[in-house]
C-alpha cells in the first residue's frame, strides 16, 4: 500500500485503479486489441461472403477486377503505407517525449490519409460513370446478362468493402484531429501517451485490412488481360 | 516507463520491406501462376500484415494476456473462414441441393 501510495503520488497520469503505470497501459492495449479483434470477426464475414462468391464465379470476378485500375490501387497502397510509417514515428515521438514531432508526425498521418480518401473518392466516381455501379443501369461491356449478375455481386463487394474501409479511414481521421488537437495542449508526455498509442494501433488495424482488400480486389488474375 | 522503443532504422527498414512487397505483389499478379496466384498474393499479404502487426502495432514486446487475445481473433476467424467454406466445397461431392 505504501508502494502504490507513492507510484500514485509520482504519476498524476495514473487512475487509482491501477498499481503501476505499466499496469494501466497493459490494460488500454489488451482493451484496444480486444476491440481490433471484433473489428477481425466483422472485416471477416466480407471477406467469407468474396471468397464463396469469388470460388462460385471465378472467371467473371477475374474481368470484374481487371476493370479496376491497378496503378491507382497500387499508388493508393503506398500511400496508406506511408501513413503508417509517419503514425509509427508519431507514437515513437510520443514515448520519447518530442511533443513537436508528435504534432508533426500525427499531421502527415492526417494529410496522408486524405489523401488516400481522395483517390478513393476519384476511383468510385469513375466507377459511376462507367456504370459500375450496381443497381437497375449497371452495365458491364461483353457480358451476357447472366454474366452481367455476377459481375455485379462483385462490384457490390467491391463497394461493400472499400466503403467499409473507408468509413474506417474517416473515423481515424477523426481519432487524428483529436490527437492533434490534445498533443497542441501538450496533454502528451514520455510517461502518459496512452491515446496516441491506442490511435496508432487503430490506424495499422485499418491499414492491415486494406493489405487484404487490395491483392483481393484489384489483382484477380491480371494476366489474363495482359 | 520502461517500454521498448524501436530505432527510427528499424520502422524504416519495415516500411521499405512493406513497400518492395507491395511491388512485387503487383508485378506477380501480371503473371500466369495458375491456381498458385492467390496462394502468392496472399502469403505476400499475410506477410505485410505480419510486419505490421509486430513492428508497428508492437504485438513483439506486447504481454502474454494481450498477444492470446490476437492469436485467438485469429482462431476464430480460421473458424468462420475453414467451416463455412468446407460446407460450399464439398456440397457438389454429395450431392447436396443448393449448389
Amino acid at each position: 500500500m505504501a508502494n502504490d501510495a507513492h507510484a500514485h503520488a509520482q504519476s498524476p497520469a495514473l487512475r487509482v485503479q491501477f498499481d503501476t503505470e505499466t499496469q494501466q497501459k497493459d490494460a488500454s492495449t489488451l482493451g484496444m486489441w480486444l476491440f481490433l479483434v471484433t473489428e477481425v470477426m466483422f472485416f471477416g464475414g466480407m471477406f467469407l461472403v468474396y471468397t464463396v462468391y469469388r470460388h462460385a464465379y471465378p472467371g467473371i470476378f477475374a474481368i470484374a477486377s481487371s476493370s479496376l485500375n491497378v496503378y491507382i490501387g497500387a499508388a493508393n497502397t503506398i500511400v496508406l503505407l506511408c501513413s503508417s510509417f509517419t503514425m509509427v514515428l508519431a507514437v515513437r515521438a510520443a514515448q520519447l517525449g518530442q511533443r513537436q514531432a508528435i504534432i508533426l508526425f500525427l499531421i502527415l498521418t492526417l494529410v496522408l490519409g486524405g489523401v488516400f480518401l481522395g483517390v478513393k473518392a476519384y476511383e468510385w466516381n469513375e466507377k459511376f460513370q462507367e456504370h459500375h455501379i450496381p443497381g437497375s443501369s449497371f452495365h458491364f461491356e461483353g457480358m451476357q446478362p447472366d454474366e452481367q449478375a455476377h459481375a455485379q455481386l462483385f462490384f457490390s463487394l467491391y463497394f461493400a468493402m472499400t466503403g467499409l474501409h473507408a468509413l474506417h479511414m474517416v473515423i481515424g481521421v477523426g481519432v487524428l484531429l483529436f490527437l492533434i488537437r490534445q498533443a497542441q495542449k501538450g496533454k502528451y508526455s514520455a510517461e502518459y501517451m496512452t491515446p496516441v498509442d491506442i490511435g496508432g494501433l487503430y490506424w495499422h488495424f485499418v491499414d492491415i485490412i486494406w493489405i487484404f482488400l487490395y491483392p483481393l480486389l484489384y489483382l484477380i488474375d491480371r494476366h489474363l488481360k495482359g | 516507463m520502461s517500454e521498448h522503443i524501436d530505432s527510427v532504422r528499424t520502422y524504416a527498414l519495415v516500411f521499405a520491406a512493406l513497400i518492395t512487397l507491395t511491388v512485387v505483389t503487383t508485378a506477380v499478379a501480371f503473371v500466369d501462376l495458375g491456381p498458385f496466384s492467390v496462394v502468392v498474393a496472399l502469403a505476400i499479404a499475410v506477410c505485410k500484415a505480419l510486419l505490421v502487426a509486430l513492428f508497428f502495432m508492437h504485438v513483439r514486446y506486447s504481454t502474454g494476456l494481450t498477444r492470446l487475445v490476437v492469436l485467438g481473433g485469429l482462431l476464430w476467424l480460421l473458424i468462420l473462414l475453414v467451416l463455412t467454406m468446407s460446407d460450399i466445397l464439398t456440397r457438389s461431392w454429395v450431392g447436396v441441393p443448393g449448389r
